[in-house]
This record gives C-alpha cells, sequence and structure tokens, in this order.
C-alpha cells in the first residue's frame, strides 16, 4: 500500500514538473510583453531598463530555473500589469471561484439525483423519456451562448436578476470569504452557478438513471420489498445510497472540471474569479499570472486524481496489484 | 484474411439487389428504427449543404465592404436593408444581413470542427494501432500521454494552447486536434487489442506482408466502428470548443467569424434589448450540434456488437 502511494506520489510531482516546464516554455514562445509595458515613445534605454528589470534579457534555462526556484517558496513572479506578486492575485480571486463552483456542484447534486432516479425507476414513462433528451440537450448546449440568453431572459427582458458580477455583501466564515449568506449574494449568483451547472447535471442525471436502472433488479432491493418496506423507504434509502457511489467518485474528479470550465461562465457574467483574470491576462500578455493560474489549475487536478486513484487502490485491491505488475 | 476481403466486395457489389440482407442495408434498417435519429441525420445532411453551397444561397455578402452599410445597423428581423434585401434575421452592428453572417459562418465553424476531427483522426488512429500491435515501450508511452491529458479537461488543454499559440484559424485547428487525437488513440486501441489475436491478424503477418500493409489494411479497417461513433461525438464536441475559444477571444481572428464569434459580437448588444444578434447564431450552432450528436447516439447503439440482436 505504501509502496503504491509513493509510486503514485512519484508520478504526481513529475507530471507537475513537466508541466510546469511545458507551460513555461509554452509562455515564454508568446508575444513580447514589453510591446505593452514600454510607452510607445521611451527610448532605448529605457526599454532595456525595464526588460532588465523583468529578466527578460537572461537565457531561457535561467528563467526557467529562476521561475522553479520562486515556485518552490511559493513565488510564481510578479504580474507585469499589477505590480503584485502573481499567486497574490489568483489566491485573491480563488474563493470567488471555488464559491460559483460549489454552488454549480450542489445544484447539479440535488436536481441530477432525484431527476436521474426517477429516469431510471420508470424508464418507459414520458417524464423520463423527457428527462433524458433533456440530458443530450444539457450536454450540447454550449455553456457561454446559454449564459447569454440567461442574461437575455432573466435580467434584460423580466429583470428578476442582476445581469453580471459578484455581490459586495461579503462575509468571511472560518476563513473564507462568502456572498452566500446575503440575499444580493444569491441573487448574483443563481445564473451563473446554474450556468455552470448545466452540463454537469446532465452527468449526475444519465449516472444516477444508469445506476437506478442497475440497482433496482439486485437481490436486496427484492428483499427490501418482500421486508414490507414502504415504497419511499425502498428508493430513498435502499436504491439512493447504492446509486450515490459511482456519482461522488465521478463527481470527485469533476470538481476540477468545474473549476477549469468557470473561465466561460466567469467571462460571460463578469464574475470576479481566476477564470475572468486569466482571460484577461491572455489579453494583456501578463506571463507571470497566465502561468501561475496555469501551475495552480494542474496543482488542483494531481491532487484530485492522486486522491481519486489512493481511494480506488482501499476501495479495489485489484487496482494496487495491477500497477504492481506494470 | 482473403476471406474477409471477398466478404468485403461481396457485400458492396449484391447491395443494389433488392432483398438480399447485407450489413450495410442491416445497419440502415436498424438505423431507422429511431425517428429522432432520422431526423437528425436529415437535418446534419441539409446543414452540410448549406455550409457547401452557402456563397451562393446567402440573400448577401457579408463581407463585401461595397454593399454593406452602417446605416442598417442593428435593423430588427424582418426590416428591409438600404439595398432593398429584407434582413429575415435581422443585422448586426456593422449592418450585414445576420442570415448571410450565419452561413458564411457556418461554414467556418464546420469546416474547423471537421477539418481538425478528420486531422486528429489520422493521428490519434495511427498511434493508437502502433501502441496495440507493437505493445512494450511504444504501447506504455503513447498511452501514459493519453492517459495523462484526458485526465485534464478538454477546454483547460486548449486554453493552455491558445494561450501559448495566440490567435489564427490554423493555431485553433492545431489546438482542437492536440485536444481530440487522445480519443482517437485510446479508442481504437481497445477495438485493435483485440482484433490482433484474431486469427486473419496471423495470417497476414505470416505472409510475410509489411507491418504498415498490416495496420492499415488488415487491423484498421476491423477497427472502425467505434472510431465513426467517436468521429461524430468528437466534431460535435470540436465545433462547439471552437465556439467556446472564439467567444473567449482566444480562437478566430474578427476577419473569419464563426458561429461562436457571431454570438461573441452580439453580447454587447444584449443589455440594449438587440436579442437577435446573439440569438440566431446560437439556436444554428445549437442545431448542428444536437444533431450531430443524436446521429452520433444511434450509431454508438447500431454499430455497439453486444446491443445487436
Amino acid at each position: 500500500m505504501t509502496v503504491f502511494i509513493i509510486r503514485r506520489l512519484m508520478q504526481a510531482i513529475l507530471v507537475v514538473l513537466v508541466m510546469s516546464f511545458l507551460v513555461f516554455a509554452g509562455v515564454f514562445v508568446v508575444g513580447d510583453p514589453t510591446q505593452i509595458l514600454v510607452a510607445d515613445d521611451a527610448d532605448q534605454a529605457e526599454r532595456a531598463r525595464v526588460i532588465a528589470d523583468l529578466g527578460l534579457d537572461r537565457p531561457f534555462h535561467e528563467q526557467y530555473l529562476k521561475f522553479l526556484g520562486g515556485a518552490l517558496s511559493g513565488n510564481l513572479g510578479e504580474s507585469f500589469r499589477f505590480n503584485e506578486p502573481a499567486l497574490g492575485l489568483i489566491l485573491e480571486r480563488l474563493p470567488a471561484t471555488l464559491e460559483l463552483a460549489v454552488v454549480a456542484l450542489a445544484i447539479a447534486v440535488l436536481f441530477g439525483i432525484p431527476l436521474g432516479t426517477w429516469a431510471g425507476l420508470r424508464p418507459d414513462s414520458i417524464v423520463s423519456k423527457t428527462i433524458m433528451t433533456g440530458s443530450i440537450l444539457g450536454f450540447s448546449l454550449p455553456t457561454f451562448w446559454v449564459g447569454i440568453m440567461m442574461i437575455l431572459l432573466f435580467a434584460v427582458v423580466l429583470g428578476w436578476l442582476p445581469s453580471t458580477g459578484r455581490s459586495d455583501e461579503i462575509t468571511t466564515v472560518l476563513g473564507f470569504p462568502t456572498t452566500l449568506l446575503s440575499a444580493d449574494g444569491w441573487s448574483h449568483i443563481l445564473l451563473p452557478a446554474v450556468n455552470l451547472a448545466l452540463f454537469k447535471l446532465s452527468l449526475v442525471t444519465r449516472l444516477a438513471r444508469a445506476g437506478a436502472r442497475e440497482v433496482v433488479h439486485q437481490d436486496y432491493i427484492k428483499f427490501a420489498r418482500a421486508k414490507g418496506l414502504s415504497e419511499s423507504r425502498v428508493i430513498l434509502v435502499h436504491v439512493m445510497k447504492n446509486i450515490l457511489i459511482p456519482v461522488v467518485t465521478v463527481l470527485g474528479l469533476e470538481f476540477g472540471g468545474l473549476v477549469a470550465f468557470s473561465v466561460v461562465t466567469e467571462t460571460v457574467f463578469a464574475w470576479p474569479g481566476i477564470g475572468k483574470l486569466l482571460i484577461e491576462s491572455i489579453g494583456f500578455l501578463d506571463r507571470p499570472v497566465i502561468v501561475a493560474y496555469l501551475m495552480i489549475i494542474v496543482l488542483i487536478f494531481v491532487f484530485l486524481n492522486l486522491m481519486v486513484d489512493i481511494a480506488y487502490s482501499f476501495l479495489d485491491p485489484r487496482v494496487r496489484l495491477q500497477d504492481m505488475k506494470s | 484474411m482473403t476471406a474477409i476481403q471477398d466478404d468485403r466486395s461481396g457485400a458492396v457489389a449484391v447491395s443494389a439487389d433488392a432483398g438480399v440482407e447485407t450489413p450495410f442495408r442491416r445497419f440502415l434498417s436498424d438505423y431507422r428504427e429511431s425517428p429522432v435519429a432520422v431526423v437528425g441525420a436529415v437535418t446534419v445532411g441539409v446543414i452540410a449543404l448549406i455550409a457547401l453551397l452557402g456563397p451562393w444561397i446567402a440573400p448577401t455578402d457579408p463581407y463585401d465592404l461595397a454593399t454593406v452599410s452602417i446605416l442598417d445597423s442593428r435593423l430588427e428581423p424582418g426590416e428591409a436593408m438600404m439595398s432593398g434585401t429584407t434582413a429575415w434575421l435581422g443585422t448586426d452592428g456593422l449592418g450585414r444581413d445576420m442570415l448571410s453572417a450565419m452561413i458564411y459562418g457556418l461554414r467556418i465553424s464546420l469546416g474547423v470542427g471537421i477539418g481538425s476531427g478528420l486531422i486528429a483522426m489520422l493521428i490519434g488512429c495511427s498511434l493508437g494501432l502502433v501502441a496495440a500491435y507493437y505493445g512494450g515501450r511504444a504501447d506504455t508511452l503513447i498511452m501514459r500521454v493519453v492517459d495523462i491529458q484526458l485526465s485534464f479537461p478538454a477546454i483547460l488543454v486548449a486554453l493552455i494552447l491558445l494561450a501559448v499559440l495566440g490567435k489564427g484559424i490554423d493555431k485553433i485547428i492545431v489546438s482542437l486536434v492536440v485536444v481530440q487525437w487522445a480519443y482517437y488513440a485510446r479508442t481504437i486501441r481497445g477495438s485493435a487489442l483485440v482484433e490482433r489475436r484474431k486469427e486473419y491478424v496471423e495470417a497476414a503477418a505470416s505472409l510475410a506482408l509489411g507491418d504498415r500493409r498490416v495496420l492499415f489494411r488488415h487491423l484498421l479497417p476491423n477497427c472502425m466502428a467505434p472510431i465513426i461513433v467517436v468521429v461524430t461525438v468528437q466534431t460535435a464536441h470540436a465545433i462547439s470548443l471552437e465556439a467556446t475559444l472564439s467567444f473567449l477571444g482566444l480562437g478566430l481572428p474578427q476577419t473569419e467569424p464563426s458561429l461562436g464569434l457571431l454570438i461573441s459580437n452580439g453580447f454587447e448588444y444584449i443589455m440594449s434589448g438587440s436579442y437577435w444578434i446573439s440569438t440566431f447564431p446560437g439556436i444554428a450552432l445549437l442545431v448542428t450540434i444536437v444533431s450531430i450528436n443524436l446521429v452520433g447516439d444511434r450509431l454508438r447503439d447500431v454499430l455497439n456488437p453486444r446491443l445487436q440482436k
């Protein structure tokens, strides 16, 4: 077991290292940030001074090693645009993105599991077929367009909800700044969270349906019915519990996807999270921020994958053995 | 192996003959059992035709600066333009007829989606076949790269690449290819591993045929069914992804407006109530993606040997 965890950990570190190199090398070859940062009328000496300040005149490997050394001590460089540490900029905006992703995940689970279970228990009813067609639609709808249409309907035509932005009423709970404690916060987060949740909602619905169809034919369900338990108890306790296992596993992995996909939703709804920061930074060629964002995201992903791998190896010894052999 | 090839050519030859059941005819009748999927296939055909005939059926040329007039900007659907043509779907902020812009945009969206899909299929299938046929180190190396790449969401990989490469139609095709190839490689490796153990491959190898011939003439044709499904699903995905990236301002330049870019351009007018600029290209995009997905969904059922009666 320990050997397995150590092996996976080494692999994870290797992936992070390779990604850091690829990201840094890639971003290094992108355009020339001095074009934006140096005033047009600046003379040669002024240009040279700025370039030297940013360390852009040194050879590539030196810049990379400096970056790697800095990264290990939590310093991912300074933003060209804000003159602030890039990591700080990301961490400042991370709570907004996490808040959005958590609410979206909650929506996907709270609606997806009941809808999917319903569709799985009565596969031939019209409601179930509508749910399943709806889930194909959920997979096909381009997120950004749905977001625009939601703004059009709920903010412009009906005027029920604010169109963009995040509420200013931020309260800090256990060190985590959140807007979820105020009505204003909820009115701002509702549209973007539903938008972000749509894709995962379809996924959860389909998983729950597949799970329900499989579970209802199991002996323990027949036994529960034979015991004379009420139908609601059979479904809520016996069926639901067993559907949850695959759903929870997939969601662990999909949370990273939500954080990554929030780039789109945040841009549509002007949600002040890390995704919007990334898009702006790409526009401004703000290299340190781009690199810092990508490194944070890679870390989140590698961490989630590692956790799922380890959890699996606990649950299913075959995974561990297979890995040993290869 | 010759038996199999004979069987193939035979199938094509007799398909003209009425009443004989051939694999292709069986496939068609299976497919037709789902009316929704038939509607999907017809829609895909119509959309492809519109894209192919684009310049001849569009009411105006939206990129001909001589005819586009700023005086026509943001006309509501159904209003007449200065030139006398009716803008059935309205005009955008620059006075371009939306219907024409959408037809031109559809050409670009489909072109990018299908083009990148085909290149990704070529690369992915070749690498997947090599991994399955040779096994060992080649297999480990290729599949490790596939595993790592698939553990990140497609949009993230594409974002990283476009942040690195910059804008442009060639760059977006490159990033879509990178995003997609791994799905093809994984799919074909799975079926090639099964096919590789069959006797016709052994027969071909014992005839001392070259590796390339065995791979592409014998193994590949027998692994095509799952690949066809992946092609449809991935094409729909690529079209959607391109639209998303263009919306984020990372995809195509303004000179080559795909459906995604048209939606993005309309976004700034949403607040002032000019709903049509974003809405109609979005509906076109949606119909395209949904109908391709419906076809893919049905193909998955029909071509899956486990579900066959």
